[in-house]
């Protein structure tokens, strides 16, 4: 069954543009910094139809993922050993959250003094707004499995392995699922991040925005924030497919 | 195939630790229970009927005395000794047949005879045709009938049931009640059933075991001689379930106080909601 589109949620954004359009065509304000809508529609579809603008998505998604598996893979793992080993929570745990407590991008500083503003920073600086809300996520979920099921387990005798694969992975997935949502969304944001402050005049997204902003390009700005936000919007909307997916054994409420 | 076991508990001691202070909860405790035997235990609740059978199941240890299943001291828990809670406890993410088969996962024997005794054992709990149904879709009576199929899937010796039927309505309680002889019956399987319903006791049990708290202790042992399935109205059957009760006319200090649950020091974490 397919909902209904409710269009009241289009109501704002109908407005915005409408005010935007009477204000650049009545002469409201100074047309070189609000551009018309009209312009940034022209330059969208120029700047779509260049091969340039969809090797920059390509760039953006693919440092986006690569960035992001990293991140979610370290930190799926790290809140695993956290939430299932009250030792590591102890000895690892106080430092994960004084370094949580460094905003990400202070972190650009350093990483760019070590590797520089080739792909190797970005890629961690990816990974390292990953790792956050993955590991919180992973580490609230195996702390919420039961001691019962953990007691199933010992009494049909799970190994080491059956233990981490048949129980705490699984019966975390909910939170798991939670963190990596809200690790993509910094992702994107990362990506975007680093490819401004981490810029060598290369390909991505963020690159199109600088070189709209160095040529006083107010029109190229726009479209490059909008493909942006499609762009992060389409990650998300694909990351809550296979989560519903994934989780279909969930009761529903 | 398992056969049935013979169970022998010998002068079984258990203290908790709670607050530096050892809080005996099993005092002494001798049972022997026959191979095939169905033995029902009731008592007050904190006469430590829960912990006897977790210790049998192998979930706790530090115990004094001896628990032997076939002469063998156990140690640990095994796939010859399977058990039911009052909580269902399958795993949300698996379907019917993957929790059934969670039973067979570490047993000995090839993936075919394996898949084989998960379908039968489906097939014995009455939940055929449900095989592929997700716990959050089923009954609480449904969901209690596949943790006893993955319960008795690795083909134990001995069949723990820590108040199954606790949870239910009294009109499922009932039907699984009979269901569960049945399914006793046709495994030919020794079975140990704590509750606190003293008709389910009398109605199930070849003997019922009469504990008294604090510490936990045996006060009796009722034989129930009556045929199988038994008449719950007959004057015979009213006559046992009376003579146990009768037991039950406790001294006051029992209804003066609330005994502590002889969970409380284990599952002060308790985060479950069936």
């Amino acid at each position: 069954m397919r909902k209904k589109i409710d269009l009241r949620g289009w109501a704002l954004p109908a407005a915005v543009l409408a005010v935007w359009w009477v204000a650049t065509t009545e002469g409201w304000v100074n047309t070189k910094l609000i551009v018309p809508p009209g312009n940034v529609l022209l330059v969208a579809a120029k700047t779509l139809a260049e091969p340039v603008f969809w090797q920059g998505v390509l760039f953006s998604v693919v440092r986006d993922a690569s960035g992001f598996v990293l991140g979610a893979l370290t930190g799926i793992a790290l809140g695993g050993l956290l939430g299932a080993s009250r030792r590591a929570e102890h000895v690892i745990g106080p430092s994960f959250h004084a370094l949580r407590q460094i905003s990400l991008f202070a972190w650009l500083p350093l990483l760019s003094t070590w590797f520089g503003y080739g792909e190797g920073a970005k890629l961690v600086f990816i990974a390292l707004s990953t790792l956050y809300p993955v590991t919180l996520g992973t580490f609230e979920g195996v702390r919420s499995i039961t001691r019962q099921h953990v007691e199933v387990g010992r009494i049909y005798r799970f190994t080491r392995t059956q233990f981490a694969f048949r129980l705490l992975l699984p019966g975390a997935a909910p939170q798991i699922a939670t963190g990596l949502t809200l690790g993509l969304v910094s992702a994107w944001v990362a990506t975007i991040g680093s490819e401004f402050l981490l810029a060598n005049w290369g390909n991505g997204l963020g690159n199109i925005i600088i070189k709209g902003r160095a040529a006083f390009n107010v029109e190229l700005i726009i479209v490059g924030m909008l493909a942006i936000g499609i762009v992060g919007g389409m990650l998300n909307h694909l990351a809550a497919r296979i989560e519903a997916r994934t989780l279909h054994w969930q009761a529903r409420h | 195939m398992a056969q049935a076991g013979t169970l022998e508990v010998k002068s079984l001691s258990k203290h908790y630790r709670v607050k530096e202070e050892s809080l005996p909860v099993l005092d002494d405790l001798c049972l022997a229970i026959r191979p095939g035997e169905f033995v029902s235990i009731v008592g007050a609740s904190g006469c430590g009927k829960s912990t006897l059978l977790r210790l049998i199941i192998g979930l706790e240890g530090d115990y004094r005395g001896e628990i032997l299943l076939d002469g063998q001291r156990i140690s640990g828990t095994s796939l010859d000794r399977g058990i039911v809670f009052q909580e269902h406890r399958l795993f949300p993410w698996l379907t019917v047949e993957q929790n059934v088969a969670v039973g067979v996962l570490n047993a000995p024997g090839g993936q075919e005879e394996k898949w084989k005794s998960v379908q039968e054992h489906i097939e014995l709990v009455g939940l055929k045709g449900f095989e592929t149904a997700y716990p959050h879709q089923l009954s609480g009576g449904m969901s209690q009938r596949v943790a006893i199929a993955r319960a008795l899937v690795s083909r134990p010796e001995v069949l723990l049931l820590d108040e199954p039927f606790g949870a239910l309505d009294a009109l499922t309680r009932s039907h699984l009640q009979r269901e569960l002889e049945r399914i006793w019956r046709a495994e030919g399987i020794t079975a140990i059933l704590v509750t606190h319903d003293v008709e389910e006791a009398v109605a199930l049990g070849d003997r019922v075991v009469v504990m008294q708290p604090r510490p936990g202790r045996i006060k009796r042992i009722v034989d129930v001689p009556l045929p199988r399935s038994r008449d719950r109205g007959s004057r015979a059957f009213a006559a046992i379930k009376d003579d146990v009760l009768g037991e039950f006319a406790a001294p006051p200090r029992m209804a003066l106080f609330d005994p502590p649950s002889e969970r409380t020091p284990l599952f002060s974490d308790l985060r479950f909601s069936i």
